[in-house]
């Protein structure tokens, strides 16, 4: 059906099946699948898996080190450190899967749209996402940090500004290459309204790609979020950020280093949970990559 | 050749343009008015409308843009509003700092990451295949500053191979030691990313046709993995490092940080925390100058391992 070179990857009816194939026959995504299943699940369960509170203050015990009471220590301030740990789990992913869910969904739709419109529109959208991508992401996430405030919504903001061009150029291309084939000229011979070919039969097409990318990218803006919050751009303390706990104790680090190499773990865990993911999965949706054959 | 160089040159301006509008956009539309900021929120409404005029924000917006855009290309980027000198004086001193960096760093990634690739990618699904993929894999997902945390903790803490603060002082020891642990921080990330692309580029070409004649005629299978395939790989590997530009920029300013190096990150994080508005839109303009100037480069290697690559 399609020669070998040809971008035209997905058949709408193979994309699910073969995401689900595609973790059963890689086991690294698997694990990866797994890992990130289990670090929801305590980011969901945070209140039931620790008794105490990540912004209560005890500083009689400020700076003990890991043990029964406290599994990982406590902070400057005294504060349990698993309690933090768990509950800014929950803001990671939040600002990474809502940051991740705003770039796709504006991405896509920019892609798509410059894709089936083609022209002037396509060549300035496209000049507008190249000038994008080639400015340093961590850069241009911090600029509109701190000119709009590091609250929740402008940190989602900006990191979906960062990763909305990488969206609009996965989209645009399979868009382009369907827009030659039968299927579509057939939708449009039975006088479909274009919106409804993009959504019912463009989409679907391009979803697999899209879910892939999307997993690669969540690594990427938790990586961005804990980034920002390091330099002092993240959610305003006591909040518990992995970023904003590594920092604080990194100024600690001379002589209570697990301060900073716990939440780094943490975060280190989850990016490589999704990369796994992403990597097989990737491996599983694009025949060139199979290869060999 | 000229009239490539020359044709290159203009697509750059073009680009520059175009990152320098999103930099004046990204400045003025974003709120925050600089004069609000620098003299607080109490200040009277005549000292914001003199400072305004001191920083030219009471002209219309258009004739800000060309004066930004004008002053931009002459080099003329202002005073810093915090220490009062020119920036691109404080720009010039710490960007060889950076520059230094990003490139031992790049070498690095490209010396462990080449070889790495091509040993993973004749090893397909085989044991050291899967150990790379799991490694680079890892590599990439560290965060810079995690790493970098982790590196400092062990050699300059734990073991003090290196000093904890990294920088340098006057001899070639000193240099080198300083030197060190920030370009392996960075270097190892460049390799994780470098080790993936150029797999991936290998498996590609080492099922070409001409990879099969080789080995047909009697070429040695060395020098048919590294003339023949690599050198076809090449194109992929040169032109994903350089989109790594961005990915590396932003991985230095946490290398900066944490191993409290001088450097655009450090100046950057400065800029931000005391609102230095001329010294953020100057450190902006030597970012896209970066990303251009790379761009060209990339082009130019092109042709180098590429004969089929014109530059016309």
């Amino acid at each position: 059906m399609t020669s070998i070179g040809t971008p035209v990857p997905f058949d709408s009816h193979a994309a699910q099946p073969s995401l689900v194939r595609a973790f059963r026959a890689n086991l690294l995504s698997l694990i990866g699948l797994v890992l990130f299943l289990a670090v929801m699940l305590v980011a969901a369960a945070a209140p039931l898996l620790t008794a105490y509170d990540p912004f209560v203050q005890d500083v009689t015990h400020k700076l003990a080190s890991p043990s029964a009471a406290h599994l990982f220590g406590t902070d400057e301030y005294g504060r349990d450190i698993w309690a933090r740990m768990i509950y800014g789990a929950r803001l990671s992913l939040l600002i990474g899967l809502a940051s991740t869910v705003v770039a796709i969904v504006v991405g896509s739709l920019i892609g798509i749209v410059a894709g089936r419109y083609g022209g002037r529109l396509d060549a300035f959208a496209m000049q507008v996402m190249d000038v994008l991508l080639a400015f340093p992401s961590l850069i241009l996430g911090m600029i509109v940090v701190a000119m709009l405030g590091p609250s929740l919504a402008n940190i989602i903001l900006a990191i979906a500004l960062t990763s909305v061009p990488a969206f609009a150029r996965i989209a645009r291309a399979p868009t382009i290459a369907l827009k030659g084939r039968d299927f579509i000229e057939a939708c449009r011979s039975l006088g479909l309204s274009t919106p409804r070919i993009l959504v019912r039969h463009v989409l679907p097409n391009i979803f697999a790609e899209i879910l892939v990318m999307g997993s690669l990218w969540l690594a990427n803006a938790i990586r961005t979020e804990a980034s920002l919050a390091f330099i002092g751009l993240g959610l305003r303390p006591p909040t518990p950020t992995w970023g904003g706990m590594i920092r604080e104790g990194f100024d600690n680090i001379l002589d209570s280093a697990w301060l900073a190499v716990v939440p780094g773990t943490a975060v280190l865990i989850v990016i490589f949970s999704l990369n796994l993911i992403g990597d097989g999965l990737r491996d599983a949706v694009d025949p060139k990559l199979k290869g060999g054959e | 050749m000229l009239a490539y160089l020359v044709r290159r040159t203009m697509l750059a301006v073009v680009t520059g343009l175009a990152v320098l509008t999103l930099v004046f956009c990204i400045v003025r539309i974003l709120p925050g008015k600089p004069s609000h900021v620098i003299l607080g929120d109490f200040a009277s409404q005549a000292a914001i409308e003199a400072l305004d005029k001191r920083l030219g924000l009471d002209r219309p917006i258009w004739a800000q843009y060309v004066e930004f855009i004008h002053k931009s290309a002459m080099g003329d980027w202002g005073v810093s509003m915090v220490t009062d000198r020119p920036v691109i004086d404080e720009i010039l001193r710490v960007l060889p700092w950076t520059l230094e960096l990003t490139i031992v760093a790049l070498a690095i990634g490209v010396v462990l990451g080449v070889p790495l690739g091509v040993w993973a990618a004749l090893r397909r699904n085989g044991a050291a295949d899967y150990a790379i993929r799991v490694a680079s894999l890892l590599g990439l997902s560290f965060p810079a500053f995690v790493s970098a945390v982790l590196l400092l903790l062990l050699f300059a803490i734990q073991w003090s191979w290196f000093p904890v603060i990294s920088a340098r002082t006057g001899s070639l020891t000193a240099w080198v030691q300083s030197l060190t642990l920030p370009a392996i921080n960075l270097g190892l990330i460049n390799a994780a990313y470098i080790t993936r692309v150029t797999r991936s580029a290998m498996l590609e070409v080492l099922h070409e046709d001409y990879v099969r004649t080789a080995r047909a005629k009697g070429v040695p299978w060395g020098a048919v993995v590294w003339r023949h395939a690599l050198g076809n790989a090449m194109i992929p590997i040169v032109t994903v490092v350089g989109l790594f530009l961005g990915i590396l920029i932003g991985n230095s300013v946490l290398t900066e940080i944490v191993f409290n190096r001088p450097g655009l990150g450090k100046l950057i994080v400065g800029a931000l925390n005391q609102r230095d508005y001329t010294m953020l839109q100057a450190l902006m303009v030597t970012y896209t100058l970066l990303v251009v100037v790379v761009n060209v480069l990339t082009d130019l290697v092109y042709g180098l391992v590429d004969p089929r690559v014109k530059l016309q």
